[in-house]
């Protein structure tokens, strides 16, 4: 049986894990290439690595953190964070990235999706969502979460896979970085809207949290969280073990 | 030394890391001359069956790789490497494979229930049918990390592990001194590099 499976995230802006609340106040954390080797220690199923400065600024990722990361940890390896064209896709996949996860990129240029998949295969493209309720509807924001851009978020998504993107990872704003559990209510649209692996983001603040989520959708695939992993309040080793406990598949080590 | 067939399918870099992390030293070549000195090769590659069949095919890695096999040299295929060393791929029409190992490459879609989502993406458990050199450090159970939406069917007498989604899918197979992972080895963790140390140690 497939396992579902937990993602730590690691933010990554100048070569370093910052962690922030509702993506403000961003902090310093600690080494991107030793939190990925100890949290493959830990038992992570998969690592995304996020850009975040890049979708706002331009900036590129710092391809030296990702080679040495992909160099020591033999699990699955996502990138995002200001992939807007073909070139992005091929400068991280050539630094290891098994996978490339497009945010802002897609929404200036749709096209991108159905290109990288025609070209690396719909399983390397990842649509990465961040969405925000808004007058009583989900919306799409991009640059961050800084714009609003109107465009209803389940459409949105069902377009996207349309085109080939293989995987979403849904992030909430409204749930992001407060710690009050994922945000069921949009996931479970989003899972109902397509037959793709879906991956939870924002929100996460204990382990319970986790359990909810696999409990309340139990056709949702994977878990993600950066904070509380960061700063040692849930361990995934532990994360698991309850996982396992409530009879959800989990892989263990 | 390892050759890595470059036929300019798929994403190399892991492959080769995770090599260099068990000491292994390996070659990333398309040349002839190259594969012969090396003791064992792999066969990677990610994508569409017919595109990887055509580039193997005109790059003359089929013949080289044909021949290595039947020297006897250890060849080991990963993910759509794997599935290319089988007779025929059914994925958008009917495609020629390597044939070093008899079967068909056919849609999952055929054999799992709906409901399942395809690609088959994630950690899934290995349950061996045949004892085999490959698994001699792992245990039945060890998870391993796939990718994929087609597997090998029609190939009974040379599967030695299944994977259950839905249905008993092909994970690995061998015939002699050919062995295929559906799987990433080179993703799967402690239990995938200990699967690449029993392929460099055969």
């Amino acid at each position: 049986m497939i396992t579902k499976r937990i993602i730590p995230c690691l933010d990554v802006r100048d070569g370093r894990v910052v962690k922030g609340v509702n993506f403000e106040n961003i902090g310093d954390v600690a080494s991107p290439v030793d939190m990925a080797k100890k949290y493959t220690e830990a038992g992570a199923d998969e690592l995304v690595f996020y850009d975040i400065t890049a979708s706002a600024e331009g900036r590129k990722l710092f391809t030296e953190i990702l080679t040495e990361t992909a160099s020591n940890v033999f699990i699955p390896l996502t990138v995002g964070g200001g992939i807007s064209s073909i070139e992005d896709f091929d400068r991280v996949l050539k630094c290891g990235a098994d996978k490339v996860s497009v945010n802002s990129g897609a929404i200036r240029n749709p096209g991108i999706i159905t290109e990288a998949a025609k070209l690396y295969g719909d399983q390397c493209v990842v649509l990465s969502c961040d969405i925000k309720r808004v007058g009583g509807e989900f919306r799409v924001f991009s640059r961050g979460g800084r714009d609003d851009t109107g465009m209803e978020a389940i459409e949105w998504i069902r377009r996207c896979v349309g085109m080939g993107a293989g995987e979403v990872v849904v992030n909430s704003i409204d749930t992001d970085g407060v710690k009050t559990g994922f945000d069921i209510e949009l996931l479970d649209l989003v899972c109902k809207a397509v037959s793709v692996p879906v991956i939870a983001s924002g929100g996460a603040g204990s382990i319970e949290h986790f359990i909810e989520l696999f409990r309340r959708i139990p056709t949702i695939d994977a878990g993600l969280a950066a904070s509380i992993f960061h700063f040692d309040e849930v361990s995934i080793s532990d994360l698991k073990d309850a996982m396992a406990a409530e009879g959800i598949p989990v892989r263990r080590i | 030394m390892i050759a890595i067939i470059d036929y300019g399918v798929g994403n190399l870099f892991s492959l080769k890391s995770s090599l260099a992390e068990i000491g292994a030293e390996a070659v990333v070549t398309s040349d002839e001359k190259v594969i012969a000195e090396c003791d064992r090769i792999i066969l990677p590659g990610v994508g569409a069956f017919e595109d990887a069949a055509r580039k193997l095919r005109e790059s003359g890695m089929a013949e080289v790789v044909k021949k290595e096999a039947a020297a006897g040299k250890p060849l080991l295929g990963i993910c759509l490497g794997m599935q290319l060393m089988f007779d025929k791929g059914y994925e958008y029409g009917e495609h020629e494979g390597l044939g070093l190992i008899h079967g068909n490459v056919r849609p999952i879609a055929d054999v799992i229930p709906e409901g399942y989502k395809i690609p088959h993406i994630g950690w899934n458990l290995l349950k061996f049918t045949k004892k085999s050199p490959l698994f001699k450090y792992i245990k039945e159970g060890d998870y391993v990390y796939f990718v994929h939406s087609y597997y090998a069917a029609d190939c009974d007498e040379s599967v030695i592990a299944t994977t259950e989604y839905g249905a008993d899918l092909t994970a690995a197979a061998a015939n002699g001194n050919v062995y295929g992972c559906q799987f990433h080895p080179e993703k799967s963790g402690k239990v995938g590099m200990k699967i690449l140390k029993a392929f460099v140690e055969l």
